[in-house]
């Protein structure tokens, strides 16, 4: 790919995005603003990184592809392959465990078809299983998209999974 | 029962919107800062007030914060910086959010103040990921912030300059070792730096930095209004102050209840409710999943401040209390917190990257009735042989653990290598 050809894979408005994140760190400090970068980038795709996005964000930030790419792939939050439009992310971390989350997420599994970490054959929903949400009061908790949900039972998990589209 | 909660970070709690700046103000919020200001108080004297205090850090280490905020002055040369530690993530912790969500004010107070003490004009607040309602209240409240003119150039006239922005996590449990955020938020992986230098030395683009805890930041306006002195009767000695306890698991209220340190637990644990569904205490982790497991018994009889706790072999850490009812396994209980340590080491040390896995691995062997008598000897082994051998302290976060686990509960997991199955 041209230099320009990396550029023009971040949209005009990730990019306007991204500089606004350049604004906290010093001038020489552009790396700073990656992990912000890599969401903006992943929420206009679909929710997933592609290489070339990835690749697309460190020639805007000006560090080496190998710097984005080892970051996309150390936290949790990045997708790198394909996902449903919707990420629903079950804690399953001990005081959640305490309260049902094992038998919660049995049950979403089986309602959904799938398994945590596969997507629904209609692209609607990918299930995964997370570490602690810091939601231990409301557990068993449950994320979806941006959004927590505390003291989930299976009926109201049922509602929250119908719900979306 | 006689305790007053919710009078430092929560204090506001049972106002409307008391995450608006207006709440805040009623409150006598930002009052600490303009007297600060106005007085132009020596830096000296604040650090004296929290040493007095003997508050000290909320993120789990427990370090004296006065101290902490002396390692740098108004003279040590810029660029310097302030950074707040939001990545909250050890399993059983859920206060942080909670302060992010409904007093960012008072967070934000304290941190313009740990500036004005070191002499930084700019600050970090590193947000968890996945705090996505936090995230856009703190954000919010800093706007409401620099409108008033508490940020931004010469604040409230003072010629102080404090700027602070939040930056965005993206799910990584060692992030929230101090150095690990740091390296976070210069957009690299999250693996921890080596100690010394510390980060008051070598910081935030190796600059020198002081780095606090939500809870920490969130405490100094109130001590600064009422004084060290007050802040330290209302704990006890070497344990000044509140602490906000998250309490989860088998109880009947799961929640946060900002209490004196040095509460009895059996009050803590009633003001949660009780056990729940009618059923006996079998156990407690006191300080967050890294925090040696105790025998419900023995707990009945602790206090809930950083020495007792140390006393009796756990720690408070960041005040998560798991409780545990009688039913529980406590062999799925291990494993599952070893999981999650194997799921969240960086991987940057041999002793932590290979050692979770094994712990991990043998313990649900256990778990699941394919152990054996020489997994038993094995899984202390292996977890022993991380402790002290790693640059951070997240191997020891399940290493001591599994030495808990095996001195109190060891013959469930007998039972289990015998019988394949829960007693």
């Amino acid at each position: 790919m041209s230099s320009q050809e990396k550029l023009s894979i971040l949209s005009q408005a990730a990019r306007a995005e991204i500089d606004h994140w350049l604004t906290k760190y010093p001038p020489e400090q552009k790396r700073s603003a990656l992990l912000p970068a890599l969401h903006i980038v992943q929420d206009e795709n679909g929710g997933w990184l592609s290489p070339e996005l990835i690749e697309g964000v460190a020639h805007y930030l000006g560090i080496p592809p190998v710097a984005a790419y080892e970051v996309a792939t150390f936290y949790s939050m990045y997708d790198l392959q394909p996902v449903g439009r919707n990420k629903v992310k079950v804690c399953t971390s001990i005081s959640c465990m305490l309260r049902g989350a094992d038998e919660l997420l049995a049950y979403m599994e089986s309602h959904l078809g799938i398994k945590a970490g596969e997507t629904t054959p209609d692209g609607r929903i990918t299930l995964k299983k997370a570490e602690c949400l810091a939601a231990c009061g409301g557990a068993p908790a449950v994320m979806i998209n941006r959004n927590y949900h505390e003291n989930i039972t299976p009926e109201k998990a049922n509602e929250l999974l119908d719900d979306l589209e | 029962m006689s305790i007053t909660l919710n009078e430092i970070c929560f204090r506001t709690l049972h106002q409307h919107e008391p995450w608006t700046l207006a709440t805040y103000e009623q409150a006598d919020g930002y009052q600490a800062l303009k007297r600060i200001l106005a007085n132009k108080t020596p830096s000296q004297e604040i650090v004296e007030q929290l040493k007095v205090s003997s508050l000290r850090g909320r993120g789990g280490a427990g370090f004296p914060t006065g101290l902490k905020w002396s390692f740098i002055s108004p003279s040590t040369p810029a660029p310097k910086y302030v950074v707040c530690n939001a990545d909250e993530g050890e399993p059983g912790t859920f206060k942080d959010r909670d302060i992010l969500r409904f007093n960012p004010h008072q967070l934000i107070e304290g941190m313009i103040i740990a500036c004005y003490v070191v002499g930084a004009t700019d600050a970090y607040i590193y947000i968890r990921g996945e705090f996505y309602e936090p995230i856009a209240r703190v954000a919010a409240a800093l706007e409401e912030a620099k409108a008033a003119g508490y940020l931004g150039e010469n604040i409230l006239g003072s010629g102080v300059t404090c700027r602070i922005h939040f930056h965005v996590g993206a799910g990584a449990y060692i992030c929230g070792e101090e150095t690990a955020l740091l390296e976070s938020l210069e957009g690299k992986q999250g693996k921890p730096r080596f100690k010394p230098p510390f980060p008051a030395n070598f910081g935030l683009y190796g600059r020198p930095t002081t780095i606090n805890n939500v809870e920490t930041f969130a405490s100094v306006p109130v001590i600064l209004m009422k004084g060290g002195n007050w802040f330290l009767d209302l704990g006890k000695p070497n344990n000044g102050g509140y602490k906000v306890f998250s309490v989860s698991g088998h109880v009947n209220k799961p929640g946060n209840y900002e209490i004196p340190l040095g509460t009895p637990f059996s009050e803590l644990l009633e003001l949660a409710g009780g056990v729940w569904k009618g059923r006996k205490l079998k156990a407690v982790i006191p300080g967050g999943s890294s925090a040696p497991v105790i025998p419900g018994h023995m707990m009945m009889d602790l206090t809930m401040d950083y020495d007792c706790i140390a006393k009796a072999g756990s720690m408070l850490g960041s005040g998560a209390v798991i409780v545990m009812d009688d039913s529980t396994c406590m062999v799925k209980v291990l494993a599952r917190n070893a999981e999650f340590y194997h799921d969240e080491s960086c991987g940057q040390c041999t002793p932590c990257r290979e050692g979770t896995g094994w712990v991990a691995r043998v313990a649900d062997r256990i778990e699941h009735g394919e152990g054996t008598e020489r997994d038993l000897a094995l899984m202390t082994q292996v977890a022993m042989a991380m402790v002290g051998r790693t640059i951070c302290v997240l191997a020891d976060s399940i290493a001591l653990p599994v030495v808990s686990f095996m001195k109190y509960y060891r013959e469930e997991f007998e039972y289990h290598v015998k019988h394949k199955r829960c007693p």
